[in-house]
């Protein structure tokens, strides 16, 4: 398959999922519908839907990347302790200084690609299971991170607290650089050789290595995306936390989170179909149930049961059509 | 598996028995004599069962693991149930020794209906177990911290506590022998029954290796999945009540469980995505991590580089698998 015929392919298949609408439609008709049942008009307004657009920040860029490992056939249970460690390694590098802010992002984003090499050399070089490969990488860093810091370390300066709490008017920040981000990872996927052959790594590995394509850099090349997003996650969270601690990505379930998030969104979890519209779509969902039991008062427990059953319900219902035995 | 057709010399045939060997009883060996090295009391008797009473959660949990990886699923509920099961336990007992066999047998049923719904979730509605047992993960730990309204108390009654506690003193021999460890005897011993010598764990395997041939030869595929997962729910609450033994009540008993389980049993050689595996391994890996884990305290390790050390051991052990099946085809 050329490269112009895998895009067109991908192309079809991706005008042909209903799901990333359907899901956004969903999610606006449960927002608009609790808002209205629990009288919670002000959450219809401009700053309540703000609100709800800043709930997704964190989690959404996470799963931007996890949409490319994904698709790529992989997975990357890594993300919540690279959050950490992102965050942590920010807030001790600034040290509240201004002029530390573009060395600690550097060393971020750095310390970021150089764990995606590692995750992607390990699953298509040493052939280790992508699960295992990430998870072991994921507690390596753990381990390393909670042996040096115990608590918060270090402090953002005011100038890097914009990034979670500044504003373009009414938009913050945040909101437009996840949309941003967003943009850019579509037009990846879908204008570039790198796009293509990932979509043709992840429907058939064979195949794609048959055709010439070097599955194994576009492995690495998924893995690298994935990981730094995942950092630039963890810099918004010791932006909006003002600091990093050990436990702010394993505290937000973002491994387990992302993954449910891409699946939702319509993408495959064997790979090689979806996109990051649905992911997106996935994370408003998401972001909305928060909303919508917040404003019904749900407690915090019940919360986290109702959580796990949408979660399998939302999956079950693409995969129920399925005919495919899974494991 | 390597079966070699042409004449086996003597030779070759010691090379094929020593092959066998599950690769994880050599490093829980060497691991465990670096420890006794260390610390000599881990090798008089009382020692090792000492030892042996700690491991058997975690190779209770990853004997019902295995089953479920066999099959080509995961089960990522486990944990999650272990600490519904404490936390369960001593809200059913509240304090009262009289309640404890029917509070077991509760948490038992609780188990099952969670492994069911675990089972049915990927069988029938065919959601990846990875998302399935997560879903279940999140949802068990909510209820778990609802029952408890998020601040367990007390503790469990001793009658309770005794699988994971009690020890008979002055044994012959052995000095001490923990209810534990007949605990840990009896479920790997059914376990092992169970994978391998019944047609149930031919056919788990069979799932395992490829479902759809395993369907067109005539395999219940689904009813096969749905009792693996139940199994690993059963081993699940089995080792939540030994741990309620162990410690107080705390809601985080079960944390980062399935992932030690599913450790233990690919450092004891199990593939991922099914197929392969045999219960020594599986028991010999969760002895392992254990030993890895008392070595480290010993030399003095910071508690969190432990992690590290698993993530090390859990690469190196995949990537040695990996390594072996293309030398070996």
């Amino acid at each position: 398959m050329s490269d112009a015929e895998a895009l067109r392919l991908t192309q079809v298949e991706r005008r042909g999922s209903t799901a990333p609408l359907m899901l956004l439609v969903g999610s606006v008709a449960l927002y608009v519908g609790v808002a209205l049942w629990t009288g919670e008009i002000k959450m219809l307004e401009t700053d309540g839907l703000i609100g709800l657009l800043q709930r997704m920040v964190a989690l959404g860029v996470v799963a931007l990347g996890q949409t490319f490992a994904i698709l790529a056939g992989s997975i990357d249970l890594s993300v919540a302790n690279l959050i950490s460690v992102a965050a942590v390694l920010a807030s001790f590098i600034m040290q509240g200084r201004a002029e530390m802010m573009l060395p600690a992002v550097a060393a971020v984003l750095a310390v970021s690609a150089l764990v995606g090499v590692v995750n992607g050399a390990l699953i298509s070089r040493l052939q280790v299971n992508p699960l295992i490969a990430t998870l072991g990488v994921g507690l390596i860093l753990q381990g390393l991170l909670s042996a040096s810091f115990t608590d918060f370390a270090g402090s953002v300066p005011r100038e890097f607290q914009a990034v979670a709490y500044g504003a373009f008017g009414v938009v913050p920040y945040s909101v437009a650089g996840l949309f941003v981000l967003a943009a850019l990872c579509a037009l990846t996927l879908a204008t570039t050789r790198f796009g293509a052959h990932l979509y043709a790594l992840g429907g058939n590995a064979e195949g794609a290595r048959l055709a010439g394509i070097r599955t194994d850099l576009v492995t690495i090349g998924a893995h690298v995306v994935c990981s730094l997003m995942a950092g630039v996650s963890g810099l918004y969270l010791a932006s909006r936390l003002r600091s990093g601690a050990p436990w702010v990505g394993r505290d937000g379930v973002y491994d387990l989170e992302s993954i449910a998030v891409v699946v939702i969104g319509g993408t495959l979890l064997a790979g090689g179909r979806g996109g990051i519209w649905g992911t997106l779509a996935g994370v408003l969902l998401f972001a909305t149930l928060d909303a919508a039991f917040n404003m019904m008062g749900v407690s915090a427990y019940p919360k986290l049961v109702l959580r796990g059953a949408i979660v399998i319900a939302a999956v079950a219902v693409y995969t129920m059509r399925t005919r495919d035995p899974v494991a | 598996m390597t079966i070699a057709l042409k004449e086996i010399g003597p030779r070759s045939r010691a090379v094929a028995a020593v092959r066998r060997i599950n690769v994880a009883v050599v490093v829980f060996l060497a691991f465990y004599l670096a420890i006794g090295l260390l610390q000599p009391a881990y090798l008089e008797p009382a020692g090792v069962m000492n030892f042996l009473r700690r491991a058997a959660p975690l190779a209770i949990l990853a004997s019902g693991q295995l089953f479920v990886l066999v099959s080509g699923g995961f089960d990522l509920s486990v944990g999650s149930l272990v600490t519904l099961t404490v936390i369960g336990g001593s809200m059913l007992t509240a304090n009262d020794p009289s309640k404890t066999w029917w509070a077991i047998g509760a948490l038992y049923g609780i188990g099952l209906v969670v492994g069911l719904i675990n089972g049915a979730v990927v069988a029938y509605l065919r959601t990846p177990s990875i998302i399935a047992t997560l879903g279940t993960l999140l949802s068990v730990n909510g209820a778990a911290m609802m029952w408890s309204g998020g601040s367990p108390r007390g503790y469990l009654p001793d009658n309770f506590r005794m699988f994971g506690r009690f020890v008979f003193h002055d044994v012959p021999v052995i000095k001490i022998f923990p209810v534990a460890i007949v605990v840990l005897a009896a479920v790997a011993g059914l376990a092992w029954w169970g994978l391998h010598a019944t047609v149930f764990g031919r056919r788990v395997f069979a799932v395992g290796d490829n479902a759809r041939a395993a369907q067109l030869a005539g395999v219940r595929v689904e009813f096969v999945r749905l009792c693996v997962f139940a199994i690993s729910a059963l081993s699940a609450v089995t080792a939540g009540v030994m741990l309620g033994g162990f410690g107080g009540v705390s809601v985080d008993v079960g944390r980062g469980l399935e992932l030690q389980a599913i450790a233990a049993c690919v450092v004891g050689g199990v593939q991922l995505m099914g197929g392969r595996g045999a219960l020594v391994g599986a028991v010999a890996g969760a002895l392992t991590l254990t030993a890895l884990f008392t070595l480290l305290t010993l030399l003095g390790w910071p508690q969190p580089l432990k992690e590290t050390a698993q993530g090390l051991i859990l690469i190196a052990a995949v990537a040695f698998g990996a390594w072996r099946r293309r030398r070996g085809g």
